[in-house]
This record gives C-alpha cells, structure tokens and sequence, in this order.
C-alpha cells in the first residue's frame, strides 16, 4: 500500500465511503429516538395534591408520570427515629432534613431502588419500607438500611404551593 | 441410495434445474450419512425444531385476536379463553409449548455436554446453538409480558430495571426502553413487535445450526470421528427419521397432557390479575425454565455485580469449548468428568429450585455457594481436568465396543461381516 502512489481514484473512494456512512450514521438516530418517551408522555409531568385528608400516621399514593409517590404525614416518633441515625450507620448517607422539606410530610417515589418493586408501607426491621421482592430494608426517612437495593427511595422534585397543598413535579 | 435427488415428474425435473432447491433439501434429510449409534438424546434437535414450528403457528392465529395496548391487553386475552373458537386451546398450545420447548432445549444442551458435541470441529455449531438460547430467552420473557397480568407486570419491571444499573446511562436506557417513565403501553407494543420478529431469527438461526452440523457430520454416544459413509454411518431415511418421529410423538403425549389435563400447572395464578401499577405481588417469580438465573441474580447483595453475574451465567456457555481442555469428548471415556458434569446438572437443578424460594437465611446463603459452584464448574474445574484426568482407551470404531470377543478376531483375521 505505501508503495504505491495516492491516486484520483483513493481520494473518490475514501470520500464516498466517508459520506455514505456518515449518511447512513446519522439515519440511526430518528430510529433510536422514536423510542424515548414522547410528547405526550412529557406533557403529564406534574401532580398537585391535597394533603388536608390526610391524617398524623396515615400514608397515601398518588401516581406521578406513571410511577407510584407515597405521601407520609409522619408521627412524631418515626421523625425523632429518622433524625437520630448516626449517617455513618447509611450505606447511602443522607440527613433526614434533606429529604423532607417539612418533617411532618414525607415525598418520595414508591420504588424500591434495586429492581423497581414496589415497598410496602411500616414494615421491615427498621419500621420504614419493606421491598418483598429482593428483602430490602428502608427506614422511616426511606433510606436503604439493609438489602440488595444500592440507594434511599428518591426524592421527586415538590414544592408546597400552601399549608395544605403540594405540587409534585 | 443416491446423493443426488432425481425427480420423477417432468414438472419436477423443470423446476429442479431452475432451481436446486429439492436437492438441497433431499441431501440434507434423506442420505445424509449419520453414526449409527445416536441414543434418544439425539431425538431433540428435530424436537426442537417442531417447538420452534408450532410456536410460529399458533402465535400467528393468536395474534390475530389479541391487542397490544395496556388497557386492552388483559380483556383481549380473555376474549380468547372465552369467546374466540378454540382460542383457549391455542393459547394453552402456545404457553405450554413455551414450556416444553426450553424443557427440550435444556436437554438438548445437557446432551451436548455430557457427550463433548462442542468440541472442535463442531464450536461453531454450539456458539450458534448458544445466540438461539439467548434469542429463546428474550422470546420467552416478552412473551410472558403480552398477557398483562400481574406477573407479567412486575416481571417486566423487574427485568428492565436490571438495565439500570449501568453506570452514568443506566436511567436514560430504562426511560428509552419504556418510552416513558414507568413500565406502561409504550413498553407492551414494542414487546410484542419483538416477540413477533424473533421466532423468525430464531428460524434463520436454526437453518445456521443445522447447516454447520452438516459440515462435520454429528457427533456421537462414543465422542470419536466417523469416517462418512463407512460401516459406521446409516443414512438418516429411514433410520433416523423413524427414530425421531417415534421420540417426536411419545413427546407430543406428555405435551397433550399439559394441555388438555393441567395447562395452569407451570404457570403462575397472579398472571390471572390485571396487572396493577400500584401493587406488587407478595412473592416475584420468573418462569420456572429461568429460575436457576434468577437465583444467581438475588446470590448477590449488589444490584450492578448480580446483574453482571446473571449475564455471565449465560454468556460463559459461548465459550466452553475452550475452557474444556480434554482432548476426549464423550463423557464415558471421562471417569472424572462423569462425575463432575452430573454434579453440574445437579447443582443448576437445585439452583432453580433456590429461585423458587424468599431470598432470605439459609436459602440466600446455599443460593451463594451453588453460584460459586456454577462458574468453578466452567472456569476451575474444566480447564483442570484436561490435565490431570486420566481418560479410558478410546475405542476404534463404533463397532468396537459392542462387538464380543469372537466376532473382533474374526475382523482382525480378515473376515468381514
């Protein structure tokens, strides 16, 4: 090959070959990204939600871009437990006053971070969530304590509108 | 018999020269040369391939009645139970015949293992033996989706939530993967497409996997070289086409059975329940025929190693005609590797049976050995007996070992039988 010398005919080559895939290439992706989610799917991105009937103790699930979110209005003793836990006991640390804009009120989405399972509600060994899928273990902050899940239950992005009100999303 | 085919009729000879496409299917079934001591084993390639068969036809009809839509699906399923002539006896063919089929492939594999039919010449054959397995996977979990009962459901989510611990992408290829954010709709029609396209792959694959046994010819109960077309070899009409057809209907009887007396045995009531985004069900099981990959994935306590792990299991499969070191296939020349091999099936039998069970306490701690046990089979234990077994004569001829004493002098002097 380096013996020879560059002709016309290599530059016609190498250029076609080049601009046929690079053609080609660039077709790939209207195919790969009629996949993602789509317009209509975008458009339902955010949930308000009442929280008045909801009492101290008492959870509710509410479905947010399909997915389940729990809303916990927390007792005072499931708040001093979450505040207590020493960070270095957390496989993913994570202070309860970063999780929960309003102590009382708990958000976060209902599913089990290892597999997508979702927990049930004051179960397990550490009075949180228990995933039954795989045996994860999450406290009354919704952080991952013990099991095969690698990160706390997360936190979608809400924000009270008032007292009583939240707006998810 | 002739190796080319001669057609009788003048229609036939016109096309023929046109177009050897009988010839090449005569060849293929009719003199092919083949050892004449193949087992019943050998029976489940021509098993298979009527799985495969029957799957594309009453997948086909099924189609034609059922709606791949989240709000539809489960109702259109009991509209063919119900209400669509013969529908529940298409739809428990196409269930249990999922079933049997991985029953036969499992076989299948087992049989390919315990005689050495992966060695070289024949690599290639068990690689692309390998794809149709991995293909039949992927066929079977979509399959099980379309239904949208609750296990479907949760199934779904559990599998495609694997694709998320990928590092950095792992949440944008979930999303991609749903078309959303959650399982949902986007998810169900794009499964069913699959579901519908890979059978065909899986065809086009199987035409590969026969057209490269036919290369070196089959392999055999004593794992040694048969000359073709010497006394050792049959053609395969009549002798073994008879065979199969016979092993072929004492296992469409235990198929029938299935069918007709317990078609809801392997399957699991939950799937009976529409799925439900909100609740998932108290115990997750897979089908039983991936319950030993499953109890590999919850062996270990991190999500992205177990997922890494699952996978393996499979893929090591491509290569072991090089982890085997033997120069000996079959394994009855192989008193060390007998052992081993059974001890093999034993531990990914009961590996399925782990799957079955809550991953807790004494189950996840024997789920953890049998893991380690599965791949020391592959990458300690194989790779070692090659040097350090000590394998049995093997024999000259296939005739050899079931000939009495008399009959090998009489050869020896000369006499041919």
């Amino acid at each position: 090959m380096s013996d020879k010398p560059v002709t016309r005919r290599n530059f016609l080559y190498i250029t076609t070959g080049t601009f046929t895939a690079a053609g080609a290439a660039s077709l790939i992706w209207p195919f790969v990204d009629q996949m993602n989610p789509d317009a209509s799917v975008k458009a339902l991105a955010s949930t308000e939600v009442d929280l008045r009937p909801i009492a101290p103790g008492q959870s509710i699930t509410v479905l947010w871009r399909g997915k389940p979110v729990f809303i916990r209005r927390r007792t005072p003793e499931e708040i001093s437990e979450a505040k207590a836990v020493s960070l270095d006991d957390l496989p993913d640390p994570q202070d309860d006053a970063d999780r929960a804009i309003n102590p009382e009120w708990l958000v976060m989405v209902g599913i089990c971070t290892h597999l997508g399972c979702i927990p049930l509600g004051q179960k397990g060994e550490y009075n949180g969530w228990f995933c039954p899928c795989h045996g994860s273990h999450y406290d009354t902050s919704g952080r991952i304590r013990k099991g095969p899940a690698p990160t706390n239950l997360e936190i979608p992005d809400y924000v009270f509108l008032n007292d009583n009100t939240i707006k998810i999303g | 018999m002739s190796d080319n085919y001669v057609p009788k009729s003048a229609v036939g000879k016109w096309f023929n020269e046109r177009l050897p496409l009988l010839d090449l299917i005569y060849g293929h079934l009719m003199p092919y040369p083949t050892p004449k001591n193949l087992n019943y084993f050998w029976t489940f390639g021509g098993i298979l391939t009527f799985c495969l068969v029957t799957q594309i036809i009453t997948g086909l009809v099924l189609a034609m009645h059922y709606v791949a839509d989240a709000d539809l699906a489960f109702a259109s399923v009991e509209h063919i139970m119900r209400d669509v002539n013969y529908g529940w006896l298409l739809r428990y063919i196409h269930a249990n015949g999922a079933s049997l089929f991985f029953m036969a492939v499992y076989i299948h594999m087992a049989r390919s293992m315990f005689y050495g039919s992966y060695k070289e010449p024949r690599e290639l054959i068990w690689i692309i033996g390998v794809f149709i397995f991995l293909l039949m996977i992927a066929t079977a979990f979509m399959g099980y989706v379309l239904p949208w009962g609750q296990m479907s459901f949760w199934g779904a989510t559990v599998i495609t939530n694997l694709f998320s611990a990928i590092p950095i992408v792992g949440e944008s290829v979930t999303n991609w993967l749903w078309g959303g954010y959650a399982v949902g709709s986007p998810l169900l029609t794009r499964f069913f497409t699959l579901h519908y396209l890979m059978p065909f792959l899986i065809f086009a694959l199987v035409i590969l996997h026969v057209w490269a046994l036919h290369v070196p010819g089959n392999n055999n109960p004593e794992g040694i070289d048969v000359v073709k077309g010497s006394q050792d070899t049959v053609p395969f009409h009549p002798h073994y086409v008879v065979k199969d057809l016979f092993a072929l209907v004492v296992f469409l009887i235990i198929f029938a059975g299935f069918v007709f007396f317990v078609p809801n045995l392997l399957g699991h009531t939950d799937n009976y329940i529409q799925a439900n985004p909100l609740q998932t069900p108290e115990h997750i099981v897979p089908e039983w025929y991936f319950l030993p990959f499953y109890a590999i994935l919850r062996a270990v306590p991190d999500k992205l190693g177990g997922v890494i792990l699952m996978v393996s299991a499979i893929a090591i499969l491509a290569f072991l005609p090089w982890l085997d070191t033997s120069k000996v296939r079959s394994a009855k020349y192989r008193p060390l590797y007998k052992q081993f091999v059974w001890l093999f099936f034993a531990n990914t039998i009961f590996l399925g049976y782990l799957g079955a069970q809550v991953a807790d306490g004494l189950f996840l701690i024997m789920g953890r050995i049998a893991t380690v046990y599965y791949f020391a089979h592959f990458i300690v234990i194989l790779p070692l007996l090659g040097y350090i077994e000590k394998t049995k004569p093997l024999p000259k001829s296939l005739s050899e070992p079931v000939l009495t004493k008399e009959e090998k002098e009489m050869l020896a002097s000369g006499v041919t039988t």
